[in-house]
């Protein structure tokens, strides 16, 4: 079992036809993944590498039978893309695009709330189940398949995570890059119930950030609803304060946000939360043998 | 992108937010001008930077002037200007290195009966604008949030309809307004809150603002940024971006897609990814050494985007050693390689250079390197590169 992808999983990509678009979804059908279509508006009814290009997400749905998207239009056009892809029913949009507006994703999110669509991102890696598929831009080596839960608001550092998890042996469940936006669709909240729920979830593993609140939160909610063993990670230790670092939400203001109050939430929670970023698979061997 | 006080000041008026009336000076002349313009008993001369704290801050050249002063005369106006502008203004938020003044902002000064709190920010738990208002006018809201929350108000609002009517008289009638003021008030934040959603801004704040003896509400402080990522929807607001109030690498760094900021160490940074960048940071400073900048090429970064990241770091002074850690997702390993090779060829590397790769196309990008004949030390992982690359300095 895992979370989110499994073997009913059917993707397309929304904006196959741009150079990010189709480099990753010719990636991703390397490694597996039924990535089975594409969707750019005015190029429906070609075909790029083998994969047939829909006009709509409608489209692609009825002709593929696709129940993910996985989305590389550019920043002012991807709030619609993934309200598009809601409309036509997709269950889990994964949304990979940086810089997509705020108020953009304000109206996303209200427009979600009617809809049975689950979305990821965006300005995210995407989501693996290794060994079933993977759907978006990690590299697809360095995840192995095993109990980890993973989740994580940056995408190269659920790389660098998943990378020491293999060095010690230890392979995930899902690995699952929320993004680091301000607004995003999955928080760690939710993943948290899911990996809780999923039975060959043993551990996990949550990587967090400076920035906003959502690690404390994270942290009560693993004091109160998870059994499995959680390790932990907080990038931004060392960064100062009123600057902000890449991500949109990885700035702290005010005093609020620090790494050293993530940190101390979670540890007040039960994580065991790695020293360094070199720490991090150790972290959740510590963890389990902890909860052993 | 943040904008100046002044700048704010005219769209809030274009938007019937109502602002004292002021005038811009960039010489002393223009500033006694201004007084004379406004013909008023009692003017503000406010220092244009766009860091906060200017009221309390004080002038590198003259010690007890003020960044923001009071003048009744027109010779207090001159006297003022003078020490003011070209002079060095140091706030609690410029950093001890401070900010030259080049603009004055001279202001009709307000009879007023009560300072609040106005802001407006994108609340991440809401996932939506809300709206803060206070009572406690002219304090830093961050101080009021630690020290008595209770005398925040926060509410909410729709980014398709804005703060409504009786949202607005709810705050107001909270805060013990009364009769006129809390139809003034209602119009004041409703149109806030529309000039917010209108204008993509990630923050808007107006501390303070004024209640006047006369019961009307005026912006005596306007400060906004807007959000980097709907800039595209907004070309008038280019023209109202200070490019002398940014740092010039990061400027550079931005003209190039690169997120790129200066710090105080030696050891530059050059990192795929805003989380392994800043844990990158935290590793180099956990092994004893010090990060002169945190830099993230982004996730499709070309090659010359790459060559510039290097030109930036570079061109720091203080960079002794330089850290190139890649995890490969959408970055590919080998566009790292080939623009690493191409810096070397334009820029020339003079420090000690160490690398980490791993990702996307990495045996590619490691056979380039091995080929390339160029001294670079690589590291196997994380503890290894930063170890590695903290010993260059003591060796």
């Amino acid at each position: 079992m895992s979370i989110l992808v499994t073997e009913k999983t059917r993707v397309i990509c929304q904006g196959i036809t741009g150079k990010s678009g189709l480099f990753h979804s010719q990636q991703c059908r390397e490694y597996g993944t039924p990535l089975l279509g594409g969707v750019t508006p005015g190029k429906g009814g070609t075909e790029v590498d083998g994969f047939p290009v829909f006009n709509t997400v409608e489209e692609a749905v009825e002709k593929t039978g696709a129940n993910t998207s996985l989305i590389f239009v550019p920043p002012p056009f991807c709030g619609e893309a993934i309200m598009e892809a809601a409309d036509a029913g997709i269950e889990l949009i994964i949304a990979i695009t940086e810089g997509v507006p705020v108020f953009d994703m304000v109206r996303v999110m209200e427009y979600l709330k009617d809809k049975n669509s689950r979305l990821i991102g965006p300005n995210c890696p995407g989501v693996i189940t290794p060994g079933i598929a993977k759907i978006g831009i990690m590299p697809g080596y360095i995840h192995t398949p095993g109990s980890v839960g993973l989740i994580s608001k940056s995408g190269t550092l659920t790389y660098e995570a998943a990378w020491q998890l293999g060095n010690v042996g230890l392979g995930q469940t899902t690995a699952v890059g929320i993004g680091g936006d301000p607004i995003i669709g999955t928080t760690f909240i939710d993943l948290l119930e899911l990996f809780e729920n999923d039975p060959a979830t043993e551990s996990i593993m949550l990587i967090g950030e400076i920035g906003g609140t959502a690690e404390i939160e994270a942290a009560e909610y693993i004091r109160d609803h998870v059994t499995k063993p959680v390790a932990g990670f907080i990038a931004g230790k060392t960064a100062p304060p009123g600057k902000r670092m890449g991500h949109a939400g990885a700035i702290i203001s005010g005093g609020s946000g620090t790494a050293d109050e993530k940190i101390a939430a979670l540890e007040a929670a039960g994580v065991i939360v790695a020293e360094s970023p070199a720490d991090m698979g150790a972290a959740v061997k510590r963890a389990i043998e902890a909860a052993a | 992108m943040k904008i100046h006080e002044y700048q704010a000041k005219q769209l809030f008026r274009e938007a019937g937010i109502p602002v004292p009336e002021g005038i811009i000076a960039k010489t002393v002349e223009e500033a006694v001008a201004a007084f004379e313009k406004l013909d008023r008993p009692l003017v503000v001369v406010k220092s244009q930077i766009h860091a906060g704290g200017r009221g309390k801050g004080r002038f590198k050249e003259h010690p007890d002037q003020a960044g923001v002063v009071l003048a009744r005369s027109a010779e207090e106006v001159r006297d003022n200007a003078a020490r003011m502008l070209g002079s060095t203004l140091v706030t609690i938020q410029t950093g001890p290195e401070g900010k030259q003044v080049s603009t004055l902002f001279i202001e009709q000064g307000l009879d007023i009966a009560q300072e609040l709190y106005l802001g407006c920010v994108v609340d991440r738990e809401v996932g939506g604008p809300v709206l803060i208002l206070s009572t406690e006018g002219g304090m830093e809201i961050e101080v009021v949030a630690h020290e008595s929350p209770e005398k925040i108000l926060s509410e909410p609002f729709s980014i398709h309809t804005g703060l409504l009517g009786f949202q607005a008289r709810k705050l107001a009638f909270k805060l013990g307004m009364e009769g006129k003021t809390v139809r003034h008030a209602e119009k004041f934040l409703c149109q806030l809150s529309r000039f917010f959603i209108d204008n993509d801004c990630s923050m808007a704040e107006i501390n303070p603002l004024v209640i006047t003896g006369d019961g009307e509400l005026v912006a005596l402080d306007a400060k906004i940024s807007f959000d980097d990522n709907a800039l595209f929807r907004h070309k008038p607001f280019d023209e109202l971006r200070d490019l002398s109030e940014e740092d010039p690498a990061e400027v550079d760094a931005g003209n190039a897609d690169l997120s790129y900021v200066k710090l105080d160490g030696n050891i530059g940074c050059l990192v795929n990814g805003a989380g392994l960048a800043m844990s990158t940071m935290d590793l180099i400073k956990h092994h004893g050494g010090e990060p002169a900048n945190f830099l993230d090429v982004g996730g499709g970064a070309n090659v010359d985007q790459v060559s510039e990241a290097f030109r930036i770091i570079l061109a720091d002074d203080h960079v002794k050693a330089v850290l190139v850690n890649i995890f490969g997702g959408i970055m590919k390993c080998d566009t790292i390689v080939t623009a690493l090779l191409e810096a070397y060829e334009k820029v020339g590397f003079t420090v000690p250079l160490v690398v980490r790769l791993e990702g996307t196309n990495v045996e590619i990008a490691r056979k380039m390197l091995a080929e390339s004949g160029r001294d670079i030390i690589s590291a196997t992982d994380l503890t290894d590169a930063a170890q590695k690359v903290v010993a260059t300095l003591s060796s």
